[in-house]
């Protein structure tokens, strides 16, 4: 019951994945700092959180979220839906027959991205590092964003069997411009977030969904079509962290403009 | 005790927060637009709790754990004052983190399966195993040469969007000439290499160095580590195409 036999077989997978980790982490600490780890029984308090929070964490996405996720993704990009969305039997389909799945995609995609840990574990540093300027749940929710557009555009990609560099190659070009107008302060947070962004729970999501749709879809091959959509969702929070603090400087300095304007108008009232 | 009590509270509150979204989606899609019942909801719903419980001592072990030993070494090593043990550490962490990475070896595998079918490899197991083998060898030196580099960043204060141009200059003219069945596969490979223990820990250092470090600003320069993590086994990995 409640998968103990699970649980115990993926603290063990998790505990090996950590243990290289550790023994680089107190490997130098012990012998090339040689120095004593600060608040050594907190540390390692903390460090089995993670692994058993890790393990319970992997045991119930693979138990409960990814199966459903999925099954889900397996009936929506079925050929039979689709034509039952359309209430008619067509020879072939159009990408704009697929409408299910872009909302699926967009919508899974957003909500992955606030479940991520890792993310959460940016945002926190930004906004520690930031003075709460930068906001977690902002942060959080603006990745999201622009993961969510990266998804749908990655599966409208693999529907319509474009090739992918054009689409990412673009993408670049945009960031790179972008970049120009960014406030510096940002610019380093937001190339951050969008490798952050993929992650636990986002990645085998957003595979089964590629592999999914690349398996239906006619004239499509998972092992060529299937792969690319975690660099479009890698890609485009870059464009929308970067986007969101562009519109943050704008409208602070269109406020500060217009007090700068009623203020010099109510100097000449004075005169 | 109290305060633990509550704090233990919020954290979980704040754990099933972050995972009503997912929920809400996969709930109103499997009702709503598949008219589909749940399958197996007891096995569901105690998934559910799992996830929350998991989540909650994740981040908890975060503050009290990973974030801090992140950052005792970041200071450790300015004060020491030896960049060439840093760099170590650096390669170290990156390519220590990167080898055993669950979501690089599932996806070298499939790596392995398209480059068969492309005819690029011998179609047998052993060939297989060798090209998906060399292609994580391949990608963890990419992230180790990655921290690397994003080090030597911080310490001289480079700004970083050079390094990305550089690197996305990289990625285009990669793009151009390596063979068109490992595009997808290489462009991918920037985002599984990053995984949820690596983050906290390459940030925390990041940010430990640029503020123990005079004249660097952690927000400016403290960030992007991950970036360069993310960019550079895109290259290696279409390099990785060519060669083999």
């Amino acid at each position: 019951m409640f998968y103990l036999q699970e649980i115990g077989s993926t603290l063990l997978v998790t505990v090996r994945d950590v243990l290289p980790i550790l023994a680089i982490l107190f490997g130098f600490q012990i012998f090339v700092l040689r120095r004593p780890i600060p608040n050594l029984r907190r540390t390692l308090t903390g460090i089995v959180y993670v692994v058993l929070g890790l393990g319970f964490f992997l045991v119930g996405l693979e138990q409960a979220l990814f199966p459903l996720g999925k099954l889900m993704v397996q009936q929506l990009t079925d050929p039979e839906f689709i034509q039952r969305g359309l209430g008619v039997v067509t020879e072939s389909l159009s990408w704009q027959d697929y409408k299910w799945v872009y909302v699926f995609a967009a919508a899974i995609g957003f909500a992955a991205v606030i479940a991520e840990p890792a993310l959460i574990a940016v945002a926190m540093k930004a906004q520690n590092v930031s003075g709460g300027t930068i906001n977690t749940w902002g942060l959080r929710l603006v990745v999201a964003a622009g993961v969510a557009t990266g998804i749908t555009l990655g599966t409208y990609r693999i529907v319509t069997g474009a090739p992918i560099h054009y689409f990412i190659v673009a993408g670049y070009v945009f960031v790179i411009i972008q970049t120009l107008f960014a406030p510096k302060l940002i610019v380093a947070l937001a190339y951050d977030s969008g490798g952050v962004a993929t992650s636990t729970v986002t990645v085998p999501l957003v595979v089964a969904l590629g592999l999914g749709l690349a398996s239906t879809v006619p004239g499509r091959s998972p092992l060529l079509d299937g792969f690319g959509l975690i660099a479009f969702a890698c890609l485009f929070p870059i464009i929308t962290v970067m986007g969101y603090a562009q519109i943050v400087q704008w409208r602070a300095r269109s406020l500060a403009a217009r007090k700068q304007a009623s203020r010099s108008g109510e100097d000449h009232e004075n005169e | 005790m109290k305060t633990a009590r509550t704090g233990v509270i919020r954290q979980l509150y704040e754990s099933v927060r972050d995972l009503l979204p997912i929920i809400f989606v996969i709930v109103v899609f499997q009702y709503l637009i598949l008219r589909q019942p749940f399958p197996n909801l007891p096995q569901l719903l105690a998934g559910t709790l799992l996830v929350v419980a998991g989540l909650a001592l994740f981040i908890r072990g975060l503050e009290m754990g990973l974030f801090p030993i992140g950052e005792a070494m970041a200071y450790g090593f300015t004060r020491k004052g030896s960049l060439t043990w840093l760099l170590i550490f650096a390669f170290s962490l990156g390519f220590g983190t990167t080898i055993a990475e669950p979501a690089l070896i599932a996806v070298a595998g499939k790596a392995a399966d398209v480059a068969a079918e492309a005819g690029a490899i011998d179609p047998d197991a052993a060939a297989r195993l060798n090209y998906a083998l060399g292609l994580r060898f391949t990608v963890a030196l990419s992230v180790g040469f990655a921290i690397v580099i994003g080090v030597i960043r911080i310490l001289r204060g480079w700004p970083i969007h050079y390094i990305i141009i550089a690197g996305y200059t990289g990625v285009v003219i990669m793009t151009a000439i390596a063979p068109k069945e490992i595009i997808g596969i290489a462009y991918d490979s920037g985002g599984v290499t990053t995984s949820t223990v690596t983050v906290p820990l390459v940030t925390a250092l990041g940010v430990g160095l640029a503020s123990s470090i005079k004249g660097r600003n952690p927000m400016i320069d403290g960030f992007g580590l991950i970036a360069f993590a993310s960019l550079t086994p895109m290259i290696f990995v279409m390099v990785y195409g060519m060669v083999v």
